[in-house]
């Protein structure tokens, strides 16, 4: 194909530079997003602007001396991710660069100019056919397996595009990503197809026909699983001014989340979080399988003092990926940190284009291309038979100017995504962990994944939330009174919500990612505890209304104990939860008997 | 890239510290720029933009004096180069790496591109050693790392050029048989405070162990562009090629900022909020981000860049983008410095987001992540004290209270408020933090490990004898 292609293909030479943009005569040939080597170091480009012979171009390396007259040339190709075996637990920069083999080559910075490929071309692989000779075969049927690591069998589909007979497919044994594993007769000519496949990372894969989502995903984060749940397939947005929280949090989904396969973008972000997640991931174990949390992992880093242009490729490329799993039948999840710093860098490439900015500089086509990376994620039917179902959901970062969420890019998101976890500087400087305001966040999904906690862990789960949130509710309501005349002058069932609240605050919304316990609790380990409380809020409530009084609701001696059950109780050992249950209601029974 | 060596004779225009030159052939974008003014003084520029009809050049020393017709110019096929060496330590420089301290020219061992190279992440290696700066609210609550980014956010007039020159006559690493460095950078300092720096560190000594480099108030603004460059290379020169640990002081970013703008508007690109522009999250990252660690080189940079937020307003864009891409922050208050405490750190919003890993046994000391915590939320509790009590009155608080406040008194003068030449070890820190602590109820203390107690908590610790 490449050959036939190459005659047609754009030379050009270079007429402007600017920053990471530039300008090309003589480049009629060229297509709208075709991949362009740029001068003598053929530096990564994409054309984004055609007007006659001239090509406008971002380059997604650094530019210093580029000279007029220098050529370019086309490649017939558009801006494309390598897909194959050798993805998973591995380090990428924006235009798909493996960082690891960068550093090899180069040593500790990244110069310019360096052409490497993403999936290694000597590493061999140990295939498994799935499919047999003769058999018809269309896109997305499985061919073959590959255990690419310990947590991620590596389905090796039949390529978008292509139906056609077996005649012949590789035995079991070890193959490079390069190498023919079957040969396929496609209208009368052969096609061979090899484990390594490409696709352009700006046009979204294929599938069957899109699918409700139902199933939660299962963060271990109580805030979230309990009152702000999202979705498999979902999307969600994380806004919050500096040092809130919106990293932290993602990590931790990125570690507990149940999802197959996390895919995480540090877009524009700080390089020592980078190898945070490297040097712990592979320490850290996966719950459900025993294996190291590495194993299922693919990290894009493109840093924020690397080039900017890369920075907007970089939610494209993961994304990209995220698909070619789901198409596998994998849930993944997409963290973006942070989507904001993808929204400057298309205004910078803009601003360069000179085009006419809308709000606060951002180009006018922001919210079609917020749109358009959000509109990729969801559960599908994917390609192939076997009715497999595949979902990516995608957790975006918002990085607002001042900590603003009036700005555009929070409001464009918020459009687009149905989850919004507010983060709220006040709740971070008092060291309330994860800052999400519970009065400002919401979740579109609850209708969604009620059936599935009804299923799974209680029928009581939208009844408890519910009163928990309703308490939260009043304690917000009674806030401004309290400011005006002090906890005191409130009457005492006003100031059971008042303490009931704080516990909820405290012992279950506070949780603490560094804690070995309490950062992750399991689904029924949550809702156990929203039990405690919340019943204790109700025994306290009757007991308050037959003229007990409040001192003897708050001094109730299991109450250190309720304080302490996120860290004090591990996921394994949930009766102790039942034994804190049994010593409360029996206090109150106490406490009744003694009135009556 | 090669220069072409060609002398360009006159410009089409100038404005700002912008000139254009039509004609010119063979010039790389970014390359640096020779312009010769007719009095016969040399300036430096760079290549901002090449199109088919012209070349636009930054002068860095701004573009007065210059005229259309008599103006030369050559194009040096490079980008801006400084020298490093180890001998600019004890040595004062100009933004282009030459001294100004009337010394003898030192020898350059080399010659860099200031803008160095992005760190690939995968070669960086997680900070985790602390520092020492021998100040209580910094090495106590929000301890600095080797390898960190760790700003001051001051206000205009608060005492951060005290607090600066302290912790570079004070700052050391625990190993003392590695070196040490500082390389003190200087955008848009008046005089006198150069003055005041130059002093301070020449009366201690500490000058030998310190690189400075200044662009005064009276430089021009484009200048200010390229000193934090300049010394990061140094810096970079320090750390990966001689092993050494180096804390870079950078101040004032705001100055560095608002020259940032300057020319940004000259060059009549859109501005973003308040005028500066979209690019300078980027353009700070590509500071900021030169601080760190590499796997398997000894050395490391650690950065405290310091600001004064214009109206003590920490949303506006200067501490703002900082934030976004530093790994805590320092902040200091005008409240506390009203109540003369220096220095005058506030407890609530300072925050190193680094010091979990880089402090503990065999760091700093096993009780200090309790004791931190203890401190931050007693504070909190503090606080919340005080505001009610502005509400019902110190009498109506019961007695618990009380002692909150006692505790949050005493936290800020005697823990918070140190001397200016006091330099308190990190174990000294943690006995006057014991001692803030004893002021408390012993069952308030639950955020600390009940054997820590048994061991610091200077009541029970005399009991026992
Ligand atoms: N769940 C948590 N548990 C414990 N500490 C937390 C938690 N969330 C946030 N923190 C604290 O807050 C700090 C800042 O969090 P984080 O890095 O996630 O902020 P951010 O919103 O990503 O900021 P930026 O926009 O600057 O990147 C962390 O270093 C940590 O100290
Ligand atoms: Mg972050």
């Amino acid at each position: 194909m490449g050959r036939r292609q190459q005659k047609t293909q754009a030379k050009g030479s270079i007429i402007r530079v600017t920053g990471p943009v530039v300008e090309a005569d003589g480049m009629a040939q060229a297509v709208m997003h075709e991949l362009v080597a740029v001068g003598s170091e053929r530096l990564v480009g994409e054309v984004i602007r055609l007007d006659g012979e001239i090509a406008t171009i971002q380059v997604y390396e650094n530019t210093s001396g580029l000279k007029l007259n220098e050529e370019v040339f086309g490649t017939g190709n558009p801006l494309s991710v390598e897909l194959g075996p050798g993805l998973v637990g591995n380090v990428f920069d924006g235009i798909q660069r493996p960082l690891e083999t960068l550093r090899e080559r180069m040593g500790p910075f990244i110069q310019h100019g360096q052409r490497v490929v993403p999936i290694s071309r000597d590493k061999k692989w140990f295939f498994t056919p799935a499919s047999k000779v003769g058999g018809v075969v269309g896109s997305g049927d499985v061919l073959g397996t590959v255990q690419e690591t310990g947590l991620i069998e590596h389905r090796i589909l039949v390529p978008i595009g292509i139906t056609g007979k077996i005649v012949n497919l590789a035995g079991e044994g070890e193959y490079t990503v390069t190498e023919t594993i079957a040969t396929l007769r496609v209208n009368g000519s052969e096609v061979e197809v090899q484990m390594l496949q490409r696709w352009p990372v700006r046009q979204p894969r294929p599938f069957k026909r899109r699918l409700p989502t139902y199933a939660p995903l299962i963060t271990g984060q109580r805030v979230i699983d309990t009152f702000f749940p999202i979705a498999k397939g979902g999307s969600a947005a994380i806004p919050g001014g500096f040092g809130t929280g919106k990293t932290i949090t993602q990590q931790q989904l990125a570690k507990w989340s149940n999802a197959n396969l996390i895919v995480y973008v540090g877009c524009g972000e700080r390089g020592n979080e980078m190898v945070d997640v490297l040097t712990s991931f592979p320490q850290l174990i996966d719950p459900s399988s025993g294996k190291p949390l590495m194993q299922r992992t693919i990290l894009i880093a493109n840093t924020s003092n690397m080039p900017v242009s890369a920075r907007e490729a970089s939610i494209y490329t993961g994304i990209t990926i995220a698909e070619y799993y789901r198409d596998m039948g994998y849930d993944v999840a997409l963290m973006a940190d942070s989507t904001s710093r993808w929204a400057e860098a298309l205004r910078e490439v803009s601003g360069r284009l000179e085009e006419m900015p809308a709000e606060e500089g951002f180009p006018s086509y922001l919210p079609s291309r917020l749109a358009e990376f959000y509109e990729r994620t969801g559960v599908v039917e994917t390609l192939g038979s076997g009715n497999r179902a595949g979902s990516i959901c995608a957790i975006g970062a918002v990085s607002p100017p001042g900590g603003d969420f009036s700005e555009p890019v929070t409001q464009h998101t918020k459009r687009f995504t149905r989850v919004f976890w507010a983060l709220d500087p006040e709740l971070a400087d008092a060291r309330h962990y994860p800052a999400i305001n519970w009065m400002q966040s919401y979740s579109g999904y609850i209708g969604n994944v009620s059936a599935w906690w009804t299923k799974e862990v209680t029928k009581e789960w939208d009844s408890y939330r519910i009163q928990a949130m309703r308490i939260l509710q009043l304690e917000d309501d009674l806030k401004n009174i309290v400011k005006l005349v002090g906890p005191e002058a409130l009457p005492d069932r006003q100031r059971l919500v008042l303490e009931t609240a704080r516990i909820i605050r405290t012992a279950f919304l506070q949780q603490n990612a560094l804690d070995p316990v309490d950062t992750y609790s399991v689904p029924l380990k949550q809702f156990k505890m929203l039990k405690i409380i919340v019943d204790f809020h109700k025994l306290g409530e009757r007991i308050v209304s037959r003229g007990a009084p409040l001192f003897k609701v708050t001094q109730l001696p299991v109450l250190t104990d309720i304080m302490r059950m996120k860290t004090a109780v591990p996921n394994d050992k949930l009766d102790q939860l039942d034994e804190i249950d049994r010593r409360m209601h029996q206090y109150f029974e106490n406490l009744e008997a003694t009135m009556r | 890239m090669a220069g072409t060596g060609l002398e360009y004779k006159g410009v089409s225009q100038i404005y700002g510290p912008i000139m254009v030159i039509e004609n010119v052939r063979d010039v790389g974008f970014d390359e640096l720029v020779e312009v010769k003014v007719q009095s016969g003084e040399t300036r430096l520029g760079r290549v901002t933009e090449v199109t088919r009809k012209a070349v636009t050049i930054q002068v860095f020393e701004g573009t007065s004096g210059l005229s259309l017709s008599k103006t030369r110019t050559r194009f040096l096929g490079k980008p801006l180069e400084v020298p490093v060496s180890m001998e600019m330590l004890g040595r004062v420089m100009n933004s282009f790496g030459e001294p100004i301290d009337g010394h003898p020219r030192f020898f350059s061992e080399d010659r860099r591109d200031i803008n160095g190279f992005p760190m690939n992440p995968t070669a960086r290696e997680y900070p985790r050693d602390f520092i020492q700066t021998g100040i209580s609210a910094i090495d106590g609550l929000a301890s600095l790392v080797r390898g960190q980014k760790l700003p001051v956010f001051s206000g205009p007039g608060l005492s951060h050029n005290a607090l600066a020159a302290q912790i570079v006559r004070q700052a050391k690493i625990r190993n003392e048989s590695e070196e040490f460095y500082v390389v003190f950078i200087a955008m848009g300092l008046e005089h006198d405070d150069a003055a005041f720096f130059r002093n301070s560190f020449e009366e201690t000594g500490a000058i030998k162990n310190v690189a400075m480099f200044l662009n005064l108030a009276d430089d021009p603004p484009v200048e200010r562009i390229i000193t934090p460059r300049a010394g990061l290379t140094l810096a970079e020169y320090l750390a990966f090629e001689h092993d050494a640990h180096v804390l870079v002081l950078l101040t004032d970013m705001t100055n560095y900022c608002e020259a940032l703008r300057e020319v940004s508007s000259s060059m009549e690109e859109v501005p973003s909020r308040k005028g500066y522009p979209g690019y300078m999250y980027s353009d700070l990252a590509s500071i900021y981000e030169r601080a760190g660690r590499i796997t398997g080189k000894k050395g490391s940079i650690t950065q405290m860049p310091i600001l004064t937020m214009p109206n003590d307003d920490i949303t506006h864009p200067i501490p703002d983008l900082t934030g976004y891409i530093t790994e805590g922050q320092i902040v200091l208050s005008r409240s506390l410095e009203t109540q003369n405490i220096y220095p005058p750190i506030t407890i609530t919003t300072s925050l190193s987001r680094l010091m979990k890993d880089g402090i503990g046994k065999g760091r700093t000391r096993e009780d200090h992540a309790d004791v931190a915590s203890q401190l931050y939320a007693a504070y909190a509790q503090y606080n919340a004290v005080k505001s009610l009590a502005t509400i019902i009155g110190e009498e109506g608080l019961v007695s618990r209270d009380k002692e909150y406040l006692r505790f949050g008194e005493r936290l800020e003068r005697a823990f918070v408020n140190q001397g200016r030449d006091e330099n308190r070890s990190i174990e000294q820190t943690l006995s006057i933090a014991w001692d803030t602590l004893a002021q408390l109820p012993d069952e308030e203390l639950t955020r600390i490990h009940p054997q820590y107690i048994q061991q610091y908590l200077p009541k029970i610790a005399s009991e026992v004898k």
